[in-house]
């Protein structure tokens, strides 16, 4: 009940003060608002990262080539990883359900006069649906025999549908892959953002036509992305092509792969590591932030002690034990930070909300309850450690020197 | 034993290279419901027994019993016990609280004492009107008159029905015509019960009291009846 009093107290004396708190806690706002809006910003990210990459399920696989540098900018030695391989992974390792290659690039498509250059222009064969569960909407996809035949076909996003005007039933027309014409065979489902690819402006070409538009060399370095038999086969199955990918590549046992197989779970640890040492890189900034705001707070209560000296002695007087004066003074530094961490986060979120809308396709932001929870125990640690010493003093004060104090 | 039993109480202060003793062996005692003075020239050290008696400060030797128990022995916060329970004080300086109107500047030694809110309040009010300040309660400090101010401070003084009022130059602030008016009150309350105590260098407010102290170099010199104790006396005697 004194407790409430001193709170009560507090607020006063804090509101008669109005401008001097206000920016005594500009550096708590500053810090908390600072580390809520990057958090919003990358929960939200890592929100929908997460929820795509689940998409693709937990048995999806993806090796790359891993091109090591010995020196900056020094190409040690060119590692290959190709369909040839990939073809060996899918007949010789048990457990793996399907595979397609994948090699990207870019060129303009067009459509009479409407020409467009979408995200990426991919070469893959007829398992990418169910690899990458990202399924045709219409029409279809190409099929082995449009591959085996060399069918000149593409399979298109809504977006690239949009851009080229196809028009409500796009398929069977006839578009220009650079200069090679193919016939739009399916649309693909809408799917918007994937870490930082727009799904929906993407067309789909067969890996031979891919290899024809590109140059034959693109065929060195391709992705090979595959589906696992199951949860559990994804383990032994990565050791399995690893034994057979070293083999192929002829890798003495002391060299290190030339490629990288990367699991579901390891591209999500990966990505959340990323935004992790975002987060503590920012998390860095705000505590030195916080540790400036503190310091003012300490600076302005050790102000406030001074002017209140009297106040101090009266309360003594007439019969404040120390405990009172500490928890009075204590209190008025914690409420300070306090009320500082609540305006700091209601900023950070309206930043976070902010940035979030002005990047166009961001994920919205998104404040976890940890990270309320986080500002304001860490506002209300900064009070008490910084207001501690201002109320030790003030509790310590003879009665009698403080009442005689001008 | 009276409410108020100082024995041989000696005050050093320690001033650095010199010790200055500000009280040199006081015997004092007051009983409960007296009026007492006490005078003497600055330096006298009127104001550390001032302190001593209200417990914001401890004697360097010598015993000290305020309503049977032994202060001397007391920590720090039993004194702030003491003084929130057994003492009223009413400074020269008012020493209100600015920004706070004058029903919680009453309220405080409630706070202290751990009572509710609704009590604080009702005692509260109850000690303004007493003091004559019925209509003033939520007036600051900054609005009312010195007078007023020092009303507020006796109100304060007694809203925890304190053993002893203690006054350390009530009046010394204020201009005779409000002097007067405030040394009536401390008439009246002593009237109604209490006990007081003052400290004046003002020889017509001491007039007041019943009973007249008198320090000089850190020891009492005089202690006496007033001409008021004598006419009160005379008064009180039935005629026969």
């Amino acid at each position: 009940m004194v407790f409430l009093e001193n709170f009560r107290i507090a607020l006063a004396a804090l509101r008669a003060n109005l401008m001097r708190s206000i920016l005594t806690t500009l550096g708590i706002i500053i810090g908390v608002a600072a580390v809520i809006a990057v958090v919003s910003i990358v929960q939200g990210l890592q929100y929908t990262i997460t929820q795509q990459l689940q998409g693709v399920g937990a048995t999806f696989m993806l090796i790359q080539a891993k091109t090591e540098r010995s020196f900056p900018g020094m190409i040690a030695r060119q590692v290959k990883l190709t369909y040839e391989d990939g073809r060996a992974v899918e007949q010789k390792v048990a457990g793996v359900k399907m595979l397609t290659p994948a090699i990207f690039g870019r060129a303009t498509l067009k459509y009479k006069d409407r020409k467009h250059t979408p995200a990426a222009i991919i070469g893959v064969n007829e398992n990418w649906q169910d690899v990458n569960n990202h399924t045709v909407e219409k029409g279809r996809f190409f099929s082995k025999l449009d591959l085996e035949n060399r069918h000149k076909v593409v399979v298109i996003g809504t977006k690239v549908v949009d851009e080229l005007s196809l028009g409500p039933d796009p398929l069977g027309k006839e578009i220009y892959v650079n200069i090679y014409p193919a016939t739009v065979i399916g649309v693909m489902e809408h799917k918007g953002q994937s870490l930082g690819l727009d799904t929906d402006d993407l067309a789909f070409v067969p890996f031979d036509s891919a290899l024809n538009l590109f140059g034959r060399n693109a065929g060195d370095q391709v992705q090979l992305r595959l589906q696992a038999d199951s949860a559990e086969m994804v383990e032994p199955v990565k050791d399995n092509i690893t034994r057979l990918l070293r083999q192929r590549h002829r890798l003495p046992a002391a060299e290190p792969d030339d490629f990288q197989i990367q699991t579901q779970d390891e591209i999500l640890d990966t990505i959340n590591s990323i935004l992790g040492s975002i987060t503590a890189v920012v998390g860095g900034v705000v505590g030195i932030a916080l540790l400036v705001g503190g310091i003012g707070i300490m600076n302005i209560m050790l102000v406030s002690v001074t002017e209140r000296t009297r106040e101090i002695g009266v309360r003594k007087a007439v019969g404040a034990r120390r405990q009172d004066v500490l928890i009075q003074f204590l209190i008025e530094a914690v409420t300070l930070s306090l009320v500082g961490g609540g305006i700091g986060l209601l900023l950070g979120y309206g930043l976070g909300v902010v940035t979030a809308k002005l990047i166009p396709n961001f994920p919205p932001a998104h404040v976890p309850l940890w990270a309320v929870v986080l500002a304001f125990g860490f506002s209300a640690i900064v009070g008490i450690f910084f207001g501690i010493y201002p109320a030790a003093k003030a509790s310590r004060l003879d009665p009698i020197d403080a009442l005689r104090y001008e | 034993m009276g409410l108020i039993d100082l024995k041989d109480i000696h005050k050093v202060y320690d001033m650095g290279a010199e010790k200055v003793r500000a009280l040199n062996g006081v015997d004092l005692t007051v009983e409960r419901g007296e009026y007492v003075a006490i005078m003497g020239s600055s330096g006298s050290g009127k104001s550390t027994l001032m302190n001593l008696v209200g417990c914001l400060d401890t004697p360097s030797s010598g015993s000290y019993v305020l309503n049977g128990v032994a202060v001397q022995e007391l920590d720090d916060s039993q004194l702030a016990g003491i003084r929130n329970k057994e003492i009223g004080f009413v400074f020269q300086t008012f020493n209100l609280l600015a920004r706070t109107d004058a029903l919680h500047n009453v309220e405080l030694p409630l706070i202290y004492a751990g009572l509710s809110r609704a009590d604080r309040r009702d005692r509260a009010r109850k000690a303004l009107e007493k003091v004559g300040l019925g209509t003033r309660m939520h007036h600051q400090p900054n609005e009312l008159s010195g007078g007023q101010r020092q009303r507020v401070a006796i109100a304060r003084a007694l809203v925890n029905d304190p053993s002893i009022l203690l006054a350390d130059e009530p009046t010394g602030n204020l201009d005779s015509a409000t002097s007067e008016e405030i040394m009536a009150l401390f008439d009246e309350l002593h009237q109604a019960g209490n006990t007081v105590v003052l400290v004046t260098h003002e020889p017509d407010i001491a007039e007041h009291a019943w009973r007249r102290v008198l320090l000089k170099d850190g020891k009492v010199i005089s202690d006496q009846p007033t001409a008021r104790a004598g006419s009160a006396a005379t008064a009180a005697a039935p005629v026969s």
